[in-house]
């Protein structure tokens, strides 16, 4: 179905209460949305709520064969799926240009920022290494699908254990979950996705639009960040033309915005690991 | 429904509600259905969520409370949904999503546009009509509702032939509900309106298609109507009361 266009009346508010500093859900131009993380039973099951967007990040894993120029590597894999569940504009089967855009994004900020120790997931060089899939569905769409599915990504890593290996000689053994405790990924960094949207020729700048904030906006980026305050990627598909320094303010922005949200990720997967160990006594 | 007794209308809610489920039948006796219910009114009159099946009993076909008023025996179904099904005589906002010569197409919500005529509104002749731009917003009455059928709409009263409010909603905002809260706001005796309004002069428009127009004299205000009426949708009336106290200190 084909994305309906707000309303004028619509439009000229969200402008008119931007210029006022107002933003239509209450909150400031640099809020984030309330973000609930929720783990699934398995491992590697995380849902994420950011607002009325809800993204579902579920991780599996396989032992296959490596490429033989690069025995050593494990694989990365991201799926990503939007279904008409999430709104009525996407199709079963066809991929919409968000899709594309959003897929793309998360595979930037995850895999070339090497956040996951994908050496780490060789078994046997040349032979046998670990294939990590991650599944993330998108559930309901209000705006903002990049940040959330990158949190529920990244999160949904981080809470993954993988069966035990042991090798000995050529022989190698996979322990199942009651056998042996199953080992967590090494992963070395957290990217959060930090996206604004401009309004006013660039004159306003909003962190984390809503489904309708999104499509009023003039131009957008997303800036890929950790708490080291490393940029691991920049997206901005069109849109407006940036001055340097409304780029290098954004990014301070988003720095205190992936501090926050990474402080939040690991006491959502602390409590939960609590919450396992009392649950298996 | 504006003659109702309210006193007949609750016999049934004194009662435990009935939660029924798409499938369920409805015995006869209850209904009146069977001749020897002599006590019973002869006909019923079914409402959303009731239909009569080929082999006279009565079957819900979605899942929510069963009700009952008395006056008229008339039974139907109250349940919360989020897609819009147009129902003729129904006060409805959509908005304009492109015109040819005859209509006007508007979104209301419904998986197909609706169709408004260029005449159907107050005294419009071919010479002398308003003229509205893709992307208006408009309060119209659903004239003609078919299910194979696009929806038709009206903008005007057709007992008087007078707008009554119908036609163009200028500036403002519009939020998008439930459908069983808009229902609710539509009640006069509706808590969370009469609560803002104690605090905040403001304009509404509601649509049974849960679409919720809110103008007031500031943006500032506007967006505190549109989110505590968003929020009370869960919240029993002491809870609505503190809510909007909260709302309105903060201002």
């Amino acid at each position: 179905m084909k994305e309906i266009e707000p309303s004028t009346n619509e439009r000229e508010f969200v402008l008119a209460a931007l210029k006022d500093g107002a933003r239509i859900d209450g909150r400031n131009s640099y809020d984030f949305r309330t973000l609930r993380l929720s783990f699934g039973s398995d491992y590697g099951a995380v849902e994420v709520q950011l607002g009325n967007t809800r993204v579902l990040a579920k991780v599996s894993c396989e032992v296959i064969r490596p490429f033989t120029d690069k025995p050593t590597e494990g694989f990365l894999v991201f799926n990503t799926e939007m279904s008409p569940m999430a709104s009525s504009t996407f199709e079963v089967g066809r991929q919409t240009d968000e899709e594309v855009l959003v897929s793309r994004l998360i595979e930037k900020a995850m895999k070339r920022s090497r956040a996951l120790d994908t050496e780490g997931l060789c078994i046997v060089a040349g032979e046998k290494v670990w294939s990590i899939r991650v599944d993330i569905h998108f559930l309901d769409h209000d705006g903002n699908l990049v940040d959330a599915a990158c949190i529920a990504a990244i999160t949904a890593l981080m809470h993954f254990r993988r069966p035990d290996v042991t090798v000995v000689g050529e022989d190698v053994t996979i322990h199942t979950l009651e056998q042996r405790n199953p080992v967590p990924l090494s992963i070395h960094h957290i990217p959060i996705c930090v996206t604004f949207a401009f309004f006013h020729h660039g004159e306003h700048m909003i962190v984390d639009p809503t489904y309708l904030e999104e499509q009023i906006k003039q131009g957008d980026m997303t800036i890929t960040l950790n708490v080291h305050k490393e940029v691991c990627a920049l997206s901005k598909a069109g849109g407006l033309p940036m001055k340097m320094d409304q780029i290098l303010q954004s990014t301070k922005i988003a720095v205190v915005k992936v501090t926050e949200i990474t402080a939040q990720i690991q006491a959502a997967l602390e409590a939960d690991a609590k919450k396992r160990q009392t649950s298996r006594k | 429904m504006a003659s109702i007794n309210p006193s007949e209308d609750q016999d049934q809610q004194s009662t435990e509600p009935r939660i029924v489920l798409p499938g369920d039948e409805l015995p006869p006796t209850e209904t009146g259905l069977v001749e020897d219910a002599a006590t019973l009114a002869p006909t019923i009159k079914l409402g959303p969520g009731l239909q009569p099946m080929d082999d006279d009993t009565i079957a819900a076909v979605k899942a929510g409370v069963l009700k009952h008023a008395s006056v008229g025996n008339r039974w139907w179904i109250e349940s919360n949904q989020r897609r819009y099904v147009s129902v003729a005589g129904e006060n409805v906002i959509g908005v304009v999503l492109g015109k040819t010569v005859e209509h006007y197409k508007l979104d209301i919500g419904t998986a197909q546009p609706a169709l408004l005529g260029v005449l159907a509104f107050e005294g419009a002749t071919k010479r002398n009509k308003p003229n509205h731009n893709v992307g208006d917003l408009l309060y119209c009455r659903i004239s003609l509702a078919n299910k194979d059928m696009e929806a038709e709409l009206e903008c005007f009263n057709p007992t008087t032939g007078k707008a009554d409010g119908y036609g163009e909603l200028k500036s403002g905002f519009v939020i998008k509900t439930s459908l069983g809260l808009a229902r609710r706001l539509l009640d006069p005796k509706s808590l969370i309106l009469r609560l803002l309004g104690k605090h905040i002069p403001f304009e509404t428009a509601i649509g049974m298609n849960g679409k919720v127009w809110i103008n007031s004299g500031s943006t500032k205000h506007t967006i505190l109507i549109c989110n505590a009426i968003r929020n009370s949708e869960y919240l029993n009336e002491r809870e609505c009361s503190t809510m909007v106290k909260s709302l309105v200190d903060k201002l």
